[in-house]
């Protein structure tokens, strides 16, 4: 069981002068997971992740990454992890295939196999057209992915990225996500990011974090249904207005149900699940059986968006009051 | 090994690709050339008693050159890349501090070796157009090289210790540059002092840089001042690598 654990986090704490960037977290991340830390900025995602490359010491708890503590065995932990810190730093007067050269180099591949290994991810990167080019003189999506390929060069177990796509233009973004999911395959991955929608697309399990702690780790699926409340379906119909109120009384399935006059002969109908159960199913069925007219039939599904502000939002309430 | 290498080439190639290198350089060969202008004119049919190395290096421009080019040579080495965050992909990366702090070390005195290396030049037209073989003895010219290297080593050891204080480069030569002069200073005390036996003077002489380079330029290699600076250099690596260590202590 151990084994197929990639990192093992417990109560893991960093304070500075005046304020706890990480306040006792506790998280596992599976071998060959894909994991998204998601949080508002200062929520403790970096700080996290520094503690998990070695860069930083954590001021109580441990961390673990692949059996190896990151305080006790950091040569160990930095020979398994591939880390892209935030900013993307780069030597920007080095050109692509002699930065990747030495940082491979650096990571102890020898001769042969580090140039073996630079060709490999530089096609895997995308980036064999600018190979020769100066990395200073490249644009932010080439650089990050200069960033991703460091990160790869020496075949990692983990892979480490702080914000992979901030400060990119949508079309880049795209790259860097479909290659992230690409390598997501074959690695164990944990990145973190405040853009929700980016979790959503390429993590199979998140880690909710607000002001040094975790809220919610779960699947995005798991999080959506524990929080998506009613599973509401929205139909619109063009029916006599009796019967569509009629035809629901009789339907055990419905909890509750909603009519109202949309325009011209339409009614917009709400209806509530009472175990959250589909109904779009039934209410097709229905709108069939009495030959009426459907324009438009829709589950209401709570996105990432709503449980992170819901969560977010209970955590500061509480605390006023605590 | 290859670790160290692989940053040493690092190192050494940053300089020549920045301007720093060049202007370093530069700077140096322009003070090479006025010294060398200098020594022509003190030459010009006066003789002299002592070597022709002595009257090239133990004189004011070595100073000028040490004290500035250290600095500079320096202050990048750990500040540049705190500030760029290169710092943080480099110490993620499966590299010890030692092997850092060496590579970085020899990166400088490497630099600072390739920089004095046209001096070279310098005495070798003097001895062609003296037409005399003696006025150039390799022996002498061996030893004024080794304690080149020597001080040379102690100046960049202290600058990779400053660099690795800050995230500042300009702070950063100016706390090398700080510690070089109190150097220099402390060793013109005891030059401008006769020398004493009681406590400080002899501390004062056993410290003194400037005493040191005369004593090398003349080709004479004291086994006291080879301990000075090995130990010397040895203790700012040493403080240096627990600098660069602290951060995990924070």
């Amino acid at each position: 069981m151990l084994d197929s654990l990639m990192i093992e986090v417990h109560d893991l704490t960093k304070r500075y002068p005046g304020h706890t960037a990480v306040d006792g977290i506790t998280f596992t991340v599976g071998r060959g997971e894909v994991v998204g830390f998601l949080g508002p900025n200062g929520a403790g995602k970096s700080t996290t992740m520094r503690i998990l490359a070695c860069f930083l010491p954590a001021t109580g708890g441990t961390a673990r990454v692949a059996g190896f503590d990151v305080y006790r065995e950091p040569d160990e932990v930095r020979r398994r992890i591939g880390y892209m810190p935030e900013s993307n730093p780069l030597h920007l007067d080095m050109r692509v295939r002699e930065y990747l050269k030495f940082r491979a180099r650096l990571k102890g591949l020898g001769w042969r196999r580090s140039r073996d290994r630079v060709d490999t991810v530089l096609q895997q990167c995308g980036l064999t057209d600018v190979h020769r080019r100066i990395t200073g003189q490249l644009s932010k999506g080439y650089r990050q992915r200069v960033g991703l390929a460091d990160a790869l060069v020496h075949e990692p177990d983990l892979i480490i990225l702080d914000e992979p796509t901030v400060g990119l233009d949508p079309h880049q973004i795209r790259t860097v996500r479909s290659l992230i999911k690409e390598l997501g395959k074959t690695t164990t991955i944990l990145l973190s990011t405040h853009i929700l929608p980016e979790v959503e697309m390429t993590c199979s399990r998140v880690l909710i974090l607000n002001q040094g702690r975790i809220l919610a780790a779960d699947t995005t699926e798991n999080l959506e249904r524990k929080l998506s409340l009613d599973g509401q379906v929205i139909a619109e119909i063009a029916a006599p207005q009796d019967a569509l109120r009629d035809c629901w009384r009789d339907l055990p399935e419905i909890e509750r149900w909603d009519v109202a006059p949309a325009d011209g002969e339409w009614f917009r109908v709400a209806l509530t699940p009472r175990n959250g159960a589909d109904l779009r199913p039934l209410v097709f069925a229905i709108v069939r059986e009495n030959n009426w007219s459907l324009r438009e039939l829709t589950r209401s599904r709570h996105s990432l968006e709503d449980i992170f502000v819901h969560l977010t939002r209970q955590n500061r309430k509480e605390i006023p009051g605590a | 090994m290859n670790v160290i290498l692989a940053l040493l080439r690092r190192e050494l190639g940053g300089y020549f690709k920045s301007m720093i290198g060049y202007v370093v350089i530069s700077a140096v060969l322009f003070l090479f050339g006025f010294s060398f202008v200098d020594m022509l004119g003190k030459l010009n049919g006066v003789p002299q008693d002592a070597p022709v190395t002595e009257q090239f290096y133990a004189t004011v421009y070595f100073w000028v050159i040490l004290l500035i080019t250290a600095p500079m040579i320096t202050m990048r080495v750990f500040a540049l890349e705190k500030s760029t965050g290169t710092y943080e992909t480099l110490m993620t990366a499966p590299v010890g501090d030692w092997q850092v702090v060496l590579a970085k070390f020899g990166g400088t005195l490497a630099f600072f070796t390739l920089v004095w290396l046209p001096l070279l030049g310098c005495l070798f037209i003097i001895r062609h157009f003296t037409g005399d073989p003696a006025t150039l003895d390799p022996r002498v010219t061996a030893g004024t090289f080794f304690g080149i290297l020597l001080i040379g080593s102690l100046y960049m050891a202290m600058g990779c210790f400053a660099s690795a204080l800050t995230r500042s480069q300009i702070i950063a030569a100016m706390l090398s540059f700080l510690l070089g002069v109190a150097l220099f200073v402390l060793s013109l005390r005891s030059v401008a002092l006769s020398p004493s036996e009681s406590g400080w003077g002899a501390l004062l002489d056993h410290i003194s840089v400037m005493r040191h380079l005369a004593d090398f330029s003349r080709g004479i290699v004291d086994t006291r001042q080879v301990v000075f600076y090995l130990t010397s250099t040895a203790f700012f690596l040493y403080m240096t690598q627990r600098v660069v260590e602290s951060r995990r202590w924070k």
